[in-house]
C-alpha cells in the first residue's frame, strides 16, 4: 500500500501545467476587461483564444490524460461544427445561438459530474482501504481474489482517479457536495437554455407559461433536491444524483417557460451566469483552479449583465426570475384617440426637410432584416449634411447590445450610435424621430401612467421630437402586450408595413 | 349623383363651395357637378374655368336646386333657400344648428338631409373635413395681415441708418387654430409674440409656434381641454379675475392684440375690457376674431372698424375668410370633397349616408324628415387626456448636501454590512472545511471579485460580444472532461468524450461569432 502514497506525492499537476493555467487565467481576465472599448475588444478576443488554447494544450499534455486519439477526434469534430455554426448564423439569430451554446456547457457539466460519481463509486473499496487500513485488511483477509483485484486496480490508477484516491473522508463528502452542485446547476442551465433557445427561435410560444402550482412546483423541486443532497452525501447513492438531475431539469424548464419574451435579455445573461457557476462547481470537484477562476469570471459577468438589464427595465431581478409583470395597482390608463397612417412620400418629405434625425431601432428591425436599408437611409441622409443618430435602449432587441451588433453588421458607424442616457435630452431639439420596430421602449405610459405594467421603466422620449414616424407591421401591441399611447400622439404618424419594405420604398424618394 | 353648388346670397360673402379642381376630384368619385352661373366669380373662378373642368353651368339657383341631388354651399341657408329644398335632397354647408332651430324645423318639414360642416366631430380622422379649422387658419393669418394694415410700424425690429425701430409686440388671446395661425404669421413677420389660453396644455403648442406663453399665477386646476372636445370651457370668476389682471399688466406694452377666444354655444367672453383699451398706446390695433359672437373686446362693433378715443383701432370684421376668398374657397371645397368622399365609400357615384359612422352621424343634423341634432357623443374621444405634470421639487443646497451625506452613509452602511456578512460566512465555511477546500475557495472568491470589477467597465454596446465571449470562455469546462477521458471505465470515457465534443463546439463557435461581431464595429 505504501506505493500508493508514493504515487500520490506527485499527483498534483506538474509546475509547468499550473503555470500554463495561471497564464490562461490572466489572459481570460484581460479578454473580458478588454471589452471596455470597440478597438481594444478586437485584441481582447485574441487573448481569450490564446488563453483557451493554452489551457487545453496544457490539459491534454499533462500526465495522466489518456485516449489522446479520442480527444483529437472530438476536438476536430467539435471545432468543425462550431465554426460552421458561427459562419452560417445570421446576426439576427445571435440570441438563439448564444442560448443554444449555453445549453452545451450545462450538459457538459452534467456529464462530467456523473463521470466523477462513477469514478468515485468504482474506487470505493480502494479508498476504504486507505482511510481505514486495519478494518479493510481484516475484510480482505482470506479473500485473495478480491485482494489481488484491488492491487491491480491500485496499480492501474491514472490522473483523475489517482487524485480522488488521496482524499480523506471529509474531503470526499465535500467532493460529493461539489459534484452534486455542479450537476444541479448544469442541469438547470441545460433545460433552461433549451427553452430559451426555443422561445428566441420562435419554436416555443414566447408568452409566459406556468404549470398549475406555479412557483410552488419550482420550490418543491428545489427542496427535493436539497433532501437528495443530504441523502447523496450520506449514502453516495446513484439514484439520489439521478433523481436530483431530473428535478433540476424540471426547474430549468419550468423557470424559463414562466418568463415572458420581453424579459429574454435578462434570461440569456442569467443563463450565461449559471453556465459559469456550473463550470466553477465542476472545478471544485476536480480540484482545478483554472476551472474555478474562469467559471467565477463568467458567473459574475453574467450576474452583472443581468443586473444591468434589470435596472434598465426598472424591474427587480427577483420579479424577472419569478416571471410576469407583477405589482400593478389599478387599471391602466385608457388610451384614446386614433392612430394616423402615413405613406412613404409623407415620410420622405419630412425627412428631406429635417436637419436632425434620430432613429430608434427595435426587435422589429431585426425581424424584418431591415438593418441594411436603415444603414442605406442613414448614409443618404448624412450625405445631404443632416445629423443622423441612433438611440439604443438598453433592452432593445432580445439580448443585450443586440441592436448595436445589427447596426454594426450593416456598417453603421458606431460613433453615431448612442445609448439612452446620452441622447434622451436631445429629442426636443430633433426634427424627426423614426421608430423602427420598437414598442415598449418608446412607450410614454412608462412615465405618464403609474398603473402601467411598465411604469417607471426608463424609455426613449421620442415623442418630444417635432415629428415621430413609427414603422410597424400592424396595430398590435408590443412583446409585453400593452397599449402604446405614443401611437396616438398628435405628432406621431404610423408608417405601416414590413420595416424593410417600407424603408426600401422610402429610399428612392430621399434626394 | 349630381352635386350642385349655389352662389352665396349673404351680402359680402365671396367664397364658393366648389372649385374647378374639386369638381374634377368629385368626378373621380363618380359624381357629376353643376354650378350656378357666376357663383365663383368673386372667389376668382370664372364660369369658363368650371366648364373646362366638366361642370355644367346653370343660369340660376332654381335650376341648380331642381337639377342637383346634393347641394353644396358655404354659408348656412336662408329661410328662402331652405324652403326651396325638396324631399330627399341633401345640403352640405355650415349650418349652426344650435343657433338656428327654426331653420332646422324648416329643413325637417321639407324632408331634406343636412350635413352641417360646423358639426364635424373633432377627431383625427375627420380633420380633413374640418372646415372650421381650415377657415380659422385663414382668419388667423388674415387677422395679422389686417392688423399690419392698420398698424403704423414695422413688425420686426430693425436698426437702420435712419434710426432704430423697435419690434412690434403682439398678444394673441386664445390659442385655437386661428390663434396658432396668428402666432405663426406674427412670429414669421418678426414681431415679439405673446400668447394666452385658459387651457394650460396648449402652452407647448404655443411655444412650438415660437410665441411666449403668458403664465398666470393661479393654482386652481383648469378643466382639461380634452373633456370638452378640445375646446375651452368657461372659467371660474376667480380665474377670470387673475386673467384680467394679467391683461391689464400687458395692455400698456402690447401694440397689437388679436383675440380669438370662443366658448362653444355661448357668446364670446369679454376679455379685453374698455379700461384695457384705454391703457393701450395710441396707434395700437385690436383685431377681434370673435366679433360675430359679440366680440372679446368691449368696444368691438361687429363688421366694422372703429377707433377709440385714445386712438386704438378696433377691427371687428366677421368675414376674414371671405376676404381671402380664393384661398378660402380652395380649402373649403376640399373639405366638402372629403366629406363627399366619406359619403361615397365605394367611389361609384352613389351616396351611402352611413349613420353608424361617427363623423357622418355627428355632422348630420337633419335626415329624412327628422332632426338628428344633437348627435350622441362620438365613440372615440378627440384627444388623449392630459395628466397633470408634477414638477420636481427644487432642493436647496443644504438639503442637497444633507441628502448626499445620507446617501453616502447609507452606502457605507450597506457595504460594511455586506462585508461583515460575507466575512462571517467565509469564517463559518473555514471552520468546517479542510484546508484543501479552502485554498480553492480563496481562488474562487478572488475570481468572483475580479469578475465583478472587470465587467462593470464593459461598454454597453459590447454586451452582446461580451456574452458571446464569456460563453466561449465557459467552454473551459472541457478541462474537466479532458481530465476524465483517460479513465479505465468505458462509461466515463464515453461521457467525457461527449463533453469534449460539445464543449469544443461551444469554444470555437463562441470565439468565432465574437470575432465576427467585433469585426463589424467601425468608426465613421
Amino acid at each position: 500500500m505504501d506505493q500508493l502514497f508514493e504515487m500520490g506525492a506527485h499527483v498534483g499537476e506538474p509546475g509547468i501545467v499550473i503555470a500554463a493555467y495561471v497564464a490562461a487565467a490572466v489572459l481570460f481576465i484581460l479578454c473580458l476587461g478588454g471589452l471596455s472599448g470597440q478597438e481594444s475588444a478586437k485584441r481582447a478576443v485574441w487573448y481569450g483564444i490564446a488563453g483557451m488554447a493554452l489551457a487545453v494544450a496544457a490539459a491534454v499534455f499533462s500526465p495522466g490524460t489518456g485516449h489522446l486519439w479520442i480527444i483529437a477526434l472530438m476536438l476536430i469534430v467539435g471545432a468543425g461544427v462550431g465554426s460552421v455554426l458561427a459562419k452560417r448564423v445570421q446576426m439576427t439569430e445571435m440570441p438563439q445561438l448564444v442560448a443554444a451554446l449555453h445549453s452545451f456547457v450545462g450538459l457538459a457539466a452534467v456529464f462530467i459530474g456523473f463521470s466523477t460519481h462513477i469514478e468515485l463509486a468504482g474506487l470505493a473499496d480502494l479508498m476504504g482501504l486507505i482511510s481505514d487500513p486495519q478494518k479493510a485488511m481484516e475484510a480482505l483477509m482470506g479473500n485473495a481474489e478480491a485482494a489481488a483485484k484491488l492491487q491491480a486496480q491500485a496499480e492501474g490508477l491514472t490522473g483523475f482517479a489517482l487524485k480522488l484516491v488521496q482524499k480523506t473522508p471529509l474531503e470526499v463528502s465535500i467532493l460529493r457536495v461539489e459534484t452534486f452542485l455542479g450537476v444541479f446547476i448544469g442541469a438547470v442551465t441545460f433545460t433552461g437554455s433549451v427553452v430559451a433557445f426555443g422561445k428566441l427561435a420562435g419554436k416555443v410560444d414566447g408568452k409566459a407559461k406556468k404549470l398549475p402550482g406555479g412557483h410552488m412546483l419550482n420550490a418543491g423541486a428545489a427542496i427535493l433536491s436539497l433532501i437528495l443532497l443530504v441523502v447523496y452525501v450520506q449514502t453516495s447513492a446513484f439514484w439520489a444524483l439521478a433523481l436530483m438531475t431530473l428535478a433540476a431539469f424540471f426547474i430549468g424548464y419550468h423557470l424559463i417557460m414562466g418568463i415572458g419574451g420581453a424579459d429574454m435579455p435578462v434570461v440569456v445573461s442569467m443563463l450565461n451566469s449559471y453556465s459559469g457557476w456550473a463550470a466553477s462547481a465542476i472545478g471544485f470537484s476536480l480540484g482545478n483552479d483554472l476551472l474555478i477562476v474562469t467559471g467565477a469570471l463568467v458567473g459574475s459577468s453574467g450576474a452583472i449583465l443581468s443586473y444591468i438589464m434589470c435596472k434598465a427595465m426598472n424591474r427587480s431581478f427577483i420579479s424577472v426570475i419569478l416571471g410576469g409583470f407583477g405589482g400593478t395597482t389599478g387599471p391602466a390608463m385608457e388610451v384614446t384617440g386614433e392612430q394616423i397612417a402615413i405613406d412613404a412620400e409623407g415620410v420622405a418629405a419630412a425627412l428631406n426637410d429635417a436637419d436632425s434625425v434620430i432613429i430608434i431601432p427595435g426587435y422589429g428591425m431585426a425581424v424584418a432584416q431591415a438593418q441594411q436599408s436603415v444603414s442605406e437611409l442613414t448614409r443618404k441622409l448624412r450625405a445631404k449634411g443632416k445629423t443622423v443618430r441612433f438611440a439604443i435602449h438598453p433592452v432593445a432587441g432580445r439580448l443585450p447590445g443586440h441592436m448595436n451588433v445589427l447596426l454594426a453588421e450593416a456598417k453603421v458607424p458606431y460613433d453615431i450610435v448612442l445609448e439612452m442616457d446620452e441622447i434622451n435630452e436631445d429629442f426636443p431639439s430633433t426634427d424627426v424621430a423614426i421608430v423602427i420596430g420598437s414598442n415598449d421602449i418608446v412607450n410614454p405610459a412608462a412615465q405618464e401612467d403609474p398603473n402601467s405594467p411598465i411604469a417607471g421603466m426608463p424609455v426613449l422620449e421620442c415623442w418630444k421630437a417635432k415629428q415621430v414616424f413609427v414603422s410597424k407591421r400592424g396595430q398590435g401591441t408590443g412583446y409585453s402586450g400593452i397599449e402604446n399611447p405614443l401611437f396616438y400622439k398628435e405628432n406621431t404618424r404610423m408608417f405601416y408595413g414590413d420595416a424593410k419594405k417600407s424603408l426600401d420604398a422610402l429610399l428612392p424618394m430621399i434626394d | 349623383m349630381k352635386i350642385g353648388a349655389l352662389a352665396e346670397i349673404f351680402p359680402g360673402e365671396n367664397r364658393v363651395a366648389m372649385t374647378p379642381d374639386s369638381a374634377v376630384a368629385l368626378a373621380k368619385l363618380g359624381h357629376s357637378s353643376v354650378i350656378q352661373a357666376g357663383a365663383g366669380t368673386k372667389a376668382g373662378f370664372t364660369d369658363a374655368a368650371y366648364q373646362a373642368a366638366g361642370v355644367t353651368v346653370l343660369p340660376d339657383a332654381a335650376a341648380v336646386v331642381a337639377e342637383a341631388d346634393v347641394l353644396v354651399k358655404v354659408r348656412g341657408p336662408e329661410q328662402a333657400e331652405a324652403q326651396a329644398l325638396r324631399d330627399g335632397q341633401t345640403l352640405i354647408s355650415f349650418f349652426w344648428p344650435a343657433q338656428n332651430p327654426e331653420l332646422l324645423e324648416t329643413v325637417k318639414a321639407r324632408g331634406a338631409t343636412v350635413v352641417a360642416m360646423d358639426m364635424v366631430p373633432r377627431i383625427s380622422r375627420a380633420q380633413k373635413m374640418d372646415a372650421l379649422s381650415s377657415m380659422a387658419n385663414i382668419a388667423g393669418y388674415r387677422a395679422v395681415i389686417e392688423a399690419g394694415n392698420n398698424f403704423g410700424r414695422f413688425f420686426t425690429g430693425q436698426v437702420t441708418a435712419a434710426g432704430k425701430v423697435p419690434p412690434a409686440k403682439v398678444l394673441v388671446v386664445g390659442a385655437g387654430v386661428a390663434g396658432l395661425a396668428a402666432i405663426g404669421t406674427s412670429t414669421s413677420l418678426g414681431a415679439i409674440t405673446l400668447a394666452f389660453d385658459v387651457r394650460p396644455e396648449v402652452a407647448e403648442q404655443i411655444e412650438s409656434m415660437g410665441a411666449e406663453f403668458v403664465y398666470l399665477d393661479f393654482s386652481e386646476t383648469q378643466t382639461d381641454g380634452a373633456a370638452t372636445g378640445g375646446y375651452a370651457a368657461p372659467s371660474s370668476p376667480e380665474f377670470r379675475e387673475a386673467q384680467l389682471k394679467k391683461f391689464r399688466e400687458l395692455a400698456p406694452e402690447v401694440d397689437i392684440v388679436i383675440t380669438t377666444a370662443l366658448i362653444p354655444g355661448r357668446p364670446a367672453p369679454k376679455l379685453w375690457t374698455a379700461d384695457m383699451v384705454a391703457l393701450m398706446k395710441r396707434g395700437s390695433v385690436i383685431i377681434d376674431l370673435a366679433a360675430e359672437r359679440g366680440g372679446n373686446c368691449d368696444l368691438t362693433v361687429p363688421d366694422e372698424k372703429v377707433v377709440s378715443d385714445n386712438g386704438v383701432t378696433i377691427v371687428g370684421y366677421t368675414d376674414f375668410p371671405s376676404r381671402m376668398a380664393t384661398q378660402a374657397s380652395t380649402l373649403y371645397s376640399t373639405n366638402i370633397r372629403h366629406m363627399l368622399t366619406d359619403l361615397t365609400p365605394k367611389k361609384d357615384g352613389v351616396i351611402n349616408h352611413n349613420m353608424e359612422d361617427d363623423v357622418i352621424r355627428g355632422a348630420t343634423v337633419a335626415k329624412d324628415g327628422a332632426i338628428t341634432f344633437p348627435p350622441p357623443p362620438p365613440k372615440i374621444a378627440a384627444i388623449a387626456a392630459q395628466k397633470p405634470k408634477e414638477k420636481a421639487k427644487e432642493l436647496t443646497p443644504e438639503e442637497k448636501r444633507a441628502e448626499e451625506k445620507a446617501a453616502f452613509a447609507a452606502q457605507t452602511k450597506a457595504q460594511v454590512t455586506l462585508l461583515g456578512i460575507g466575512t462571517a460566512l467565509i469564517l463559518l465555511v473555514g471552520y468546517f472545511a479542510p484546508s484543501s477546500f479552502m485554498s480553492h475557495f480563496v481562488v474562487f472568491m478572488l475570481a468572483c471579485f475580479v469578475g465583478f470589477q472587470v465587467i462593470w467597465n464593459v461598454s454597453h454596446s459590447l454586451h452582446t460580444p461580451l456574452m458571446a465571449v464569456t460563453n466561449a470562455v465557459s467552454g473551459i469546462i472541457i478541462l474537466g472532461a479532458l481530465a476524465q477521458v483517460g479513465s479505465t471505465s468505458v462509461i466515463i470515457t464515453i461521457l467525457a468524450a461527449l463533453s469534449i465534443l460539445i464543449a469544443s463546439i461551444n469554444i470555437v463557435g463562441g470565439f468565432l461569432v465574437t470575432r465576427r461581431m467585433l469585426a463589424m464595429f467601425q468608426k465613421s
